[in-house]
């Protein structure tokens, strides 16, 4: 059996590395829109009034409430209702965009909430303006507080993109499943699917930690 | 003494139902140096912030060098000015605060730099050579390229005096600037005040250091309850306290 | 036509979609049964999470090395990989090796696991702010690791984790939504066929959105109100 194993693998290595790089691809174009998203949303949390505040609190715990499965179905077969033609994978990477941008927005009105006030004061007391605040005084104090949590809404986009499966979307658990069904070797190839959706993950969490460290200013 | 730098009307402000400010009137000179003493809850620190825009006040108007600040009309009629104007009324006083409240991810010298070049439009360059002197007159000139956390307290706060007054503010608010430092640290920041006071500077202190503000003081203002309870020259104040709150206040503080 | 119906008209045509959500709600029974299910299979998965959870825990703060790594290693795993393929592995693999699961064992099996290894960190966090002198004190009175660990440990890891415990189960009860990938039929699953049915395509998934959201505020207060009467039980005051 493991001889047959060797060779099914060397043959299917190049299919799982094309799946393992739609994988990547998917949840960080997912991250990405999710990220340009919910970047303004968490701003606009931080800082407008209270109805803004709450409709916009809405749409983050009705998105964050809802299982990405979910999203990723309604996505699936709401999308053709606005412009036919477009595929599964589009469809995929709008549902991680939706579940992305919620974090992420959470994530940035807490980190912005978490840098101490009076920061915002100093600045405001020597005549910056909110988006000069913004930028260059509670930006990079934010970023270093919510970077942790966003490099765990990416490895959670990457383990929520083996959901786009049950949509025909091309991708690494897609592929493992296409491979078994021809050579029926389930247990050796869900477990090389786990040890790559672990590689990248795990790559991605001691990426996080680099950056962090790097970020890390003298305080 | 001739020009008015800074002039309150009928300053009141509250928390809800609670008063904090019942009426401030004060007028102080270009050149005049005026600390504010009395009990914690007393209204000091929230009157420096009030003129500093960072609270929001019910009533009463404001004058910052002949320019009514953060509202206009007047009572029921008042509003708030623009985001934009603010701004640039803010930046007619410069304030430092008891936590420094430097910004931790710059420099000291970029500190000192940051509003020079974002709200003064200046060149990089001459920003720079603002900021150097600055450092340089707060006995910082070796600590430019230091973060504030590898500086010690005195030191943080002398850069948050020259980040403040490099603006070249028309006023100087300090606020209790010397509350949070270890005993050791507090005469290197007085020292910069006294030094800034001698200069010309116009300052308006909140502060706990008596013997200081006995002795850099063109006036001292004695706040009780939210109202000025009494005011009047450092000398004649200590010695002689006109009203029963003050006589217990001073006994109560250390010289 | 009377104003009315246009207006109403109006709003049943979004973008040329008109809303109809009758085969939605002569449906609901369906969905809400499946919700049940979900709920169940979260709470299923808790309890026995838990304990495998404080196992794991108490391995990661062993003083062993090899325990320690041991226990670091599953639940660095474990949080690393899609619980997708973990339920696949249960069901679809390991038949492969003659150990045949029902659907509902194969998901539940898969879900503790999973579950477990986000308790054991919540467990692990507690455990480390277990006070020290907690321990002390019970070794000065006499007591043996093991009471130490039931009698002092346990209770104080419970009054601390609790909220986090909370949150665990939500986070369980939205991942019962996998299990319709090998139709186990919970929520997901019966919203699926209701859409392929019907074809109600918004209503549905707007329907079930809905009921993870609600149910996931509503054991939220639940908890919240537990937490508050268990705190007032003992003397304390909600944090």
């Amino acid at each position: 059996m493991s001889a047959g194993f060797a060779t099914e693998l060397a043959v299917n290595a190049p299919r799982l590395a094309m799946a393992l790089s739609q994988t990547v691809m998917l949840s960080l174009a997912g991250a990405a829109l999710g990220t340009l998203l919910g970047v303004p949303l968490g701003v606009v949390m931080f800082r407008s009034r209270l109805p803004l505040r709450l409709l916009l609190a809405l749409y983050v715990d009705l998105v964050r409430g809802t299982p990405v499965l979910v999203l990723i179905l309604a996505s699936y077969y709401i999308v053709p209702l606005i412009g036919p033609n477009l595929s599964a994978s589009l469809a995929g990477v709008i549902a991680l965009g939706l579940f992305c941008s919620a974090q992420v927005a959470e994530i940035t009105r807490g980190s912005l909430l978490a840098v101490d006030r009076g920061q915002t004061e100093a600045a405001l007391s020597i005549g910056l303006r909110f988006h000069q605040i913004l930028l260059y005084v509670l930006a990079p104090q934010a970023l270093r507080i919510g970077l942790p949590a966003w490099v765990n809404t990416l490895i959670e986009t990457v383990k929520g993109s083996s959901l786009l499966l049950v949509i025909g979307a091309t991708e690494l658990m897609l592929a493992t499943q296409q491979i078994i069904a021809r050579n029926h070797m389930s247990i050796q190839f869900f477990a090389v699917a786990g040890l790559l959706y672990f590689a990248v993950d795990y790559a991605l969490e001691r990426l996080g930690r680099r950056i962090e460290k790097r970020l890390t200013f003298e305080r | 003494m001739s020009e008015t730098v800074l002039s309150i009307k009928g300053l009141v402000k509250s928390y809800g139902a609670v008063p904090i400010l019942r009426g401030i009137d004060l007028d102080v000179s270009r050149g005049e140096v005026v600390s504010i003493i009395g009990s914690s809850g007393s209204g000091k620190t929230t009157l420096l912030r009030c003129i500093n825009l960072l609270e929001e006040y019910q009533d009463g108007h404001i004058e910052v060098a002949g320019e009514t600040i953060g509202y206009s009309g007047d009572g029921r009629q008042r509003k708030p000015l623009t985001e934009r104007t603010r701004a640039r009324q803010r930046a007619l006083t410069g304030m430092a605060f008891q936590q420094f409240n430097l910004f931790p991810h710059m420099t000291a010298q970029a500190n000192i730099m940051l509003g020079l070049v974002k709200v003064r439009g200046m060149a990089r360059a001459e920003a720079e050579k603002i900021a150097a002197d600055w450092l340089d007159r707060v006995g910082l000139s070796h600590r430019r390229d230091h973060y504030p956390k590898q500086l010690s307290g005195g030191q943080q706060q002398r850069v948050a005096i020259a980040r403040a007054i490099a603006m070249s503010p028309q006023l100087m608010l300090f606020d209790e600037i010397t509350s949070a430092l270890d005993p050791e640290l507090v005469a290197e920041v007085l020292e910069v005040v006294r030094e800034l006071a001698g200069d010309g500077m116009t300052m308006l202190l909140v502060t706990h250091e008596m013997r200081f503000a006995h002795d850099v003081s063109n006036r001292i203002i004695f706040m009780d309850q939210g109202r000025i309870a009494e005011q009047g020259p450092p000398k004649s104040l200590f010695r002689k306290p006109g009203t029963e709150r003050l006589t217990a206040f001073l006994k109560n503080s250390s010289f | 036509m009377p104003p009315e119906a246009e207006v109403g008209d109006h709003w049943n045509r979004i973008m040329g979609y008109t809303f109809n959500f009758t085969p939605v709600w002569q449906s609901l029974p369906d969905l809400l049964r499946g919700l049940g299910l979900g709920l169940g299979l979260a709470l299923a998965s808790l309890a026995v999470g838990m304990a495998l959870g404080l196992a794991v825990a108490f391995g990661m703060v062993s003083r062993q090395g090899g325990l320690r790594r041991l226990a670091s290693g599953y639940v660095t795993f474990l949080r690393n990989i899609p619980l997708l393929l973990l339920i696949y592995f249960a069901f679809l693999g390991l038949p492969q090796l003659g150990i045949r699961l029902d659907k509902y064992t194969a998901f539940a099996g898969s879900l503790t696991l999973y579950g477990a290894a986000y308790m054991a960190e919540i467990f692990r966090g507690g455990l480390q702010a277990v006070p020290h002198g907690v321990v002390e004190a019970g070794r000065a009175i006499g007591l043996r690791p093991l009471q130490i660990k039931l009698y002092l440990i346990l209770p104080i890891l419970f009054r601390t984790t609790r909220p986090a415990l909370g949150n665990a189960y939500i986070s369980l009860f939205k991942d019962t939504s996998l299990a319709a990938a090998i139709a186990v039929p919970e929520l997901t699953f019966q919203a699926r066929k209701l859409n392929l049915e019907t074809f109600r395509i918004v209503e549905t998934w707007l329907v079930t959105s809905l009921l993870y959201v609600l149910t996931a505020v509503a054991i939220a207060n639940l908890l919240r109100y537990l937490d508050w009467r268990a705190n007032r039980r003992e003397g304390r005051t909600a944090p």
